[in-house]
């Protein structure tokens, strides 16, 4: 596609990042930082300790009206109808033909209003799809992602460290849930919810007062050697964590089936939705492929794109990769046919000229001690 | 960065020890690798072309060729990088060396960048 290039955004916390020598990149139209550090310390003290993430390029999309969880019903493949006040589901709004146009996170905040976290790269086209879908709902969709910055702290510190900056109870705030409160005096909605595998919660703000909130994280965690983390660990962490990211694992060509995530598909709920007949039609098939973890049996990192092999035949190719920090060995995602998508199964990654053997193991790759 | 060194395009660097060169990458490569958690060498014996490709350099985030910077035999490679790969973004000049080559042709050393231009390249970018 030949089209001029617009420059990226930059976050509500683009001089802190320079301040703190993160490496910027271009990501789904922003500036963000990839990397402080480094990956791999980042992702340890995620996983030790506690990490501040800038994620304010997500999309934030909030639904109100009195039609509010019927349209998002019809919208998306979930049942937001069923959620509580102040909980939250993972959700995704897939495409008529049943392919996934994005992997959202639902939250109910009050009867008649939602907010709908979408991913940066897709959140204009989520946007796009709801005003389409809620033709003929009582309900009025407020993209509020540029005015929205979001600042998440995760891992075992988490809770410790945002206690004292915050009115709301954390301590009793279950996973999926989300409150309103105020954080470092700052009106704030605060989330148990999160990337990578940790306990952390996510707290959305106005941009006006990113750099407060993220200030007073940075300083309440310094005890506690709170550090930044770029979108490099990120996806380390969310690897480990056996969760999909849009455009690897999920994609208008992949089915929530496919995906493993037929769960999230409610086809028992009321009504009809967008995707409905294509899902309930790819359920009764059977999937054409299935995702798979991998753990690679040899040197190298199985990367995105790169083929899989069984018995010699090509079954399909690599979604992401990378060494997992925590294992200290090569895992990575990716889609098999069906029938060599068992756990057990030896498949071969081609790594530049050579065939590694990779074992098909169950996700996830990292489960956190509870 | 030291004055004695050679410097490719591809930001190796490479000492000569009389007859024989040691070859690295550069802290500014390194940096922007970020953690190197692979280092695939060619074997000892090999016989490289200059600026052919002859090593893998994997990062946790990005994979990187490495190119031989003068031809010549491979007389021994850091075996310690098999174990330890960090080596190469802590000490890239020093302990995360890679290649020890027996030098064939002495003048294709005028081929590569000195510090000031090596310095030069990595400054624009």
């Amino acid at each position: 596609m030949a089209q001029a290039h617009v420059p990226p955004i930059a976050t509500p916390l683009a001089d802190r990042h320079q301040a703190l020598g993160a490496r910027m990149v271009e990501f789904a139209g922003w500036l963000m930082p990839v990397q402080y550090a480094g990956i791999l310390e980042e992702h340890r003290a995620v996983r030790t300790r506690a990490g501040l993430f800038d994620l304010s390029h997500m999309g934030e999309l909030y639904v109100d009206g009195a039609d509010a969880a019927k349209a998002l019903g019809y919208a998306l493949v979930t049942d937001p109808a069923s959620l509580k006040v102040g909980r939250a589901h993972y959700s995704m709004i897939c495409f008529p033909e049943g392919g996934v146009l994005d992997d959202l996170i639902v939250y109910r905040l009050a009867e008649e209003r939602f907010m709908v976290v979408a991913n940066a790269s897709n959140a204009a086209a989520v946007s796009d799809a709801l005003v389409e879908r809620f033709a003929g709902f009582r309900v009025v969709l407020d993209d509020r992602s540029l005015a929205t910055a979001l600042v998440a702290i995760q891992g075992p510190a988490s809770l410790q460290v945002l206690t004292p900056l915050t009115d709301v109870a954390i301590a009793d705030l279950h996973y999926y849930a989300i409150a309103e409160g105020s954080v470092a005096g700052v009106p704030a909605l605060v989330a148990r919810t999160g990337y990578t595998g940790e306990d952390g919660f996510e707290v959305f703000v106005d941009v006006a007062a990113a750099g407060r909130v993220w200030d007073a994280l940075m300083e309440a965690g310094r005890s506690a050697e709170v550090v930044p983390i770029g979108l490099g660990a990120r996806d380390t962490l969310r690897l480990e964590a056996g969760m999909p990211l849009y455009g690897n694992e999920l994609g208008p060509d992949t089915t929530p089936y496919e995906a493993g995530l037929g769960r999230v598909v409610k086809l028992g709920k009321e009504g009809d939705f967008v995707g409905r007949a294509a899902l309930e039609r790819a359920l009764a098939d059977g999937p054409r492929k299935k995702l798979v973890g991998l753990a690679v049996r040899g040197r190298g990192i199985a990367r995105h794109g790169y083929e899989l092999f069984a018995g010699g035949c090509r079954t399909g190719a690599i979604t992401s990769g990378t060494l997992s920090p925590t294992l200290g060995e090569p895992i990575a995602m990716g889609y098999a046919a069906p029938s060599e998508a068992e756990p057990g199964t030896i498949l071969e990654v081609g790594i530049r000229d050579q065939r590694v053997p990779a074992e098909v193991v169950v996700l996830p790759f990292y489960r956190r001690a509870t | 960065m030291a004055e004695d060194l050679r410097y490719t395009k591809e930001h190796e660097w490479v000492r000569i020890e009389g007859d024989l060169a040691i070859v690295g990458i550069t802290d500014y490569a390194a940096h922007q690798l970020g953690d190197i958690v692979f280092v695939e060498l060619p074997e000892i014996g090999r016989v490289l072309t200059q600026f052919a490709a002859v090593g893998v350099i994997e990062s946790v985030k990005a994979v990187s060729d490495l190119f031989a910077p003068i031809s010549g035999e491979v007389v021994e490679t850091n075996a310690e990088l098999g174990a330890r790969p960090e080596l190469v973004n802590g000490d890239p000049f020093g302990q995360g060396w890679m290649l020890r080559i027996r030098i064939v042709d002495k003048s294709q050393l005028d081929g590569l960048l000195d510090q000031a231009a090596y310095q030069d390249l990595t400054r624009e970018g």
